[in-house]
């Protein structure tokens, strides 16, 4: 990676959810731009991947709003301020290079994107969104990972490392379904396996399956993995149980378990910010972490009396501003203003 | 009220139970390891649950949303369910229920 590729913002911000959203708004009043980073291909955070379609009924202001509504009022609200967005991403390291009066951070995400900033702001949520691995006894030993195996994969970077493989894929939704159709063609077998004989994938997907079961191209079992068998870190068959409790052996060099995504906290427990039960511990007069410059809110953060809320959320965004401002503008005076009078800010909005 | 609570290692507790809340929450209040990720919300299967086999016919049957986030499970059985679409009422009272294991 070159000077040439390298970043240099304010702030970034970890985490497009709600809050990491509202906290543009609340920087982009006081002029400060945003990046920011997120694992999920989609902006919004738990409310769009867990609850798109149910209502939320303490949104200030809102009565009812499903979380995807809440989503797209955000996304409007920031528009005047011009976030850049950096999705399919996570930060894997942080790397201070400034001093306490003035801080400043290198962050390398997993996708070599590089920044240069003055200030990070931590709006991670429950954590990244990351495959779940079901426990099947000894599946570290051929998990596809440098030093393990090359067996067990939970998400598809390149197809060509499939090619020529026996390959077994598990579930009944969208990714499962998606790749089974794309590494039919390409693998030497596929067989697709699913608790039960009903697919939640989409329709059109699942007729597709079936009509290359139909033909022979592909296999579809009923059952569940329960163990793996092979010599060291080589995978030679799952071992099965149907409906009716009775085992068998599917013969398979690969493995490609999609039972949805769970949050893990990731690289963030890794930049010294003194966790407290996978919390980061913040002030609550400008939500800043043990290390100057690097501030945590939403549901990431814990201080005395906290309370998992988005509200409180908007809330600790709107305090964090104003201390990134120090930061970022340090000779400037920061004047409290309110939108409804203030025609500075009205024309940062584009309304005046 | 009463719900009993078999968790991962085998032990069995007896918790205070509450009507209208949800068997999730009362696992996750008495601080069982439960992760519940999306609060209830039916939409992450981290709160399965085994159903003692004579409760299983006396529980409202799953709806489809709850069958399909199944799917998400580990080693799901015909007494599979999710804690979070179990509404806690005085007919469960003694309902008994096994932590299913989690995903990591």
């Amino acid at each position: 990676m070159t000077n040439d590729n390298i970043i240099t913002t304010d702030v970034v911000i970890v985490g497009a959810g709600p809050c990491g959203l509202f906290a543009v708004f609340e920087l982009g009043l006081l002029d400060i731009r945003a990046h920011l980073v997120d694992i999920l291909p989609k902006v919004g955070g738990q409310c769009a991947e867990l609850y798109p379609e149910k209502p939320i009924y303490d949104i200030p202001g809102f009565p009812v709003v499903t979380g995807q509504g809440l989503v797209d009022n955000l996304i409007e609200q920031i528009k005047p301020f011009g976030p850049t967005f950096h999705l399919n991403q996570m930060i894997q390291a942080l790397e201070p290079t400034g001093t306490a009066e003035a801080p400043r951070f290198r962050v390398v995400t997993d996708a070599g994107t590089v920044f240069d900033t003055k200030t990070v702001l931590i709006a991670a949520g429950g954590g990244s969104f990351q495959p779940k691995k079901p426990p099947i006894p000894g599946i570290d030993a051929y998990e596809g990972k440098s030093g393990g195996g090359a067996g067990v994969f939970y998400a598809v970077r390149k197809m060509e490392a499939f090619r020529g493989r026996d390959v077994l894929i598990v579930g009944g939704g969208d990714s499962a379904l998606d790749w089974t159709l794309n590494l039919q063609p390409i693998a030497r077998r596929v067989t697709l396996m699913h608790r039960r004989d009903d697919f939640r994938a989409a329709p059109h997907s699942v007729e597709q399956m079936r009509a290359l079961v139909a033909s022979g191209q592909m296999d579809m079992k009923l059952g569940q993995v329960t163990g793996l068998r092979g010599e060291g870190a080589t995978l030679e068959a799952a071992i099965c149980r149907d409906a009716a409790g009775e085992t068998f052996e599917i013969a398979c060099d690969t493995l490609l378990p999609f039972f949805g995504l769970t949050m893990k906290l990731g690289p963030i427990a890794d930049w010294g910010l003194n966790l407290n039960e996978n919390l980061i511990p913040a002030d609550t007069e400008k939500f800043e972490t043990s290390t100057p410059g690097i501030f945590a809110i939403g549901d990431i953060n814990t201080y005395p009396g906290k309370l998992k809320l988005i509200l409180s959320g908007f809330h600790e965004a709107a305090l964090a501003a104003q201390k990134v401002h120090r930061y970022v503008y340090p000779d400037k005076r920061l004047t409290f203003q309110y939108t409804t009078s203030s025609t500075s800010l009205q024309k940062k909005l584009g309304v005046a | 009220m009463h719900v009993r609570v078999v968790d991962r290692e085998g032990e069995e507790r007896e918790l205070e139970a509450l009507e209208g809340w949800r068997l999730m929450e009362i696992i996750r209040d008495w601080g069982l390891p439960i992760k519940a990720e999306c609060g209830g919300a039916c939409a992450c299967a981290t709160c399965h649950v085994y159903v003692a086999q004579d409760w299983v016919e006396k529980l409202h049957p799953p709806r489809e949303d709850e069958l399909d986030r199944l799917d998400e499970a580990y080693d799901v059985r015909p007494n599979s369910r999710l804690a979070c679409q179990i509404l806690f009422s005085p007919e469960l009272d003694g309902l008994t229920v096994v932590l299913a294991p989690e995903l990591a």
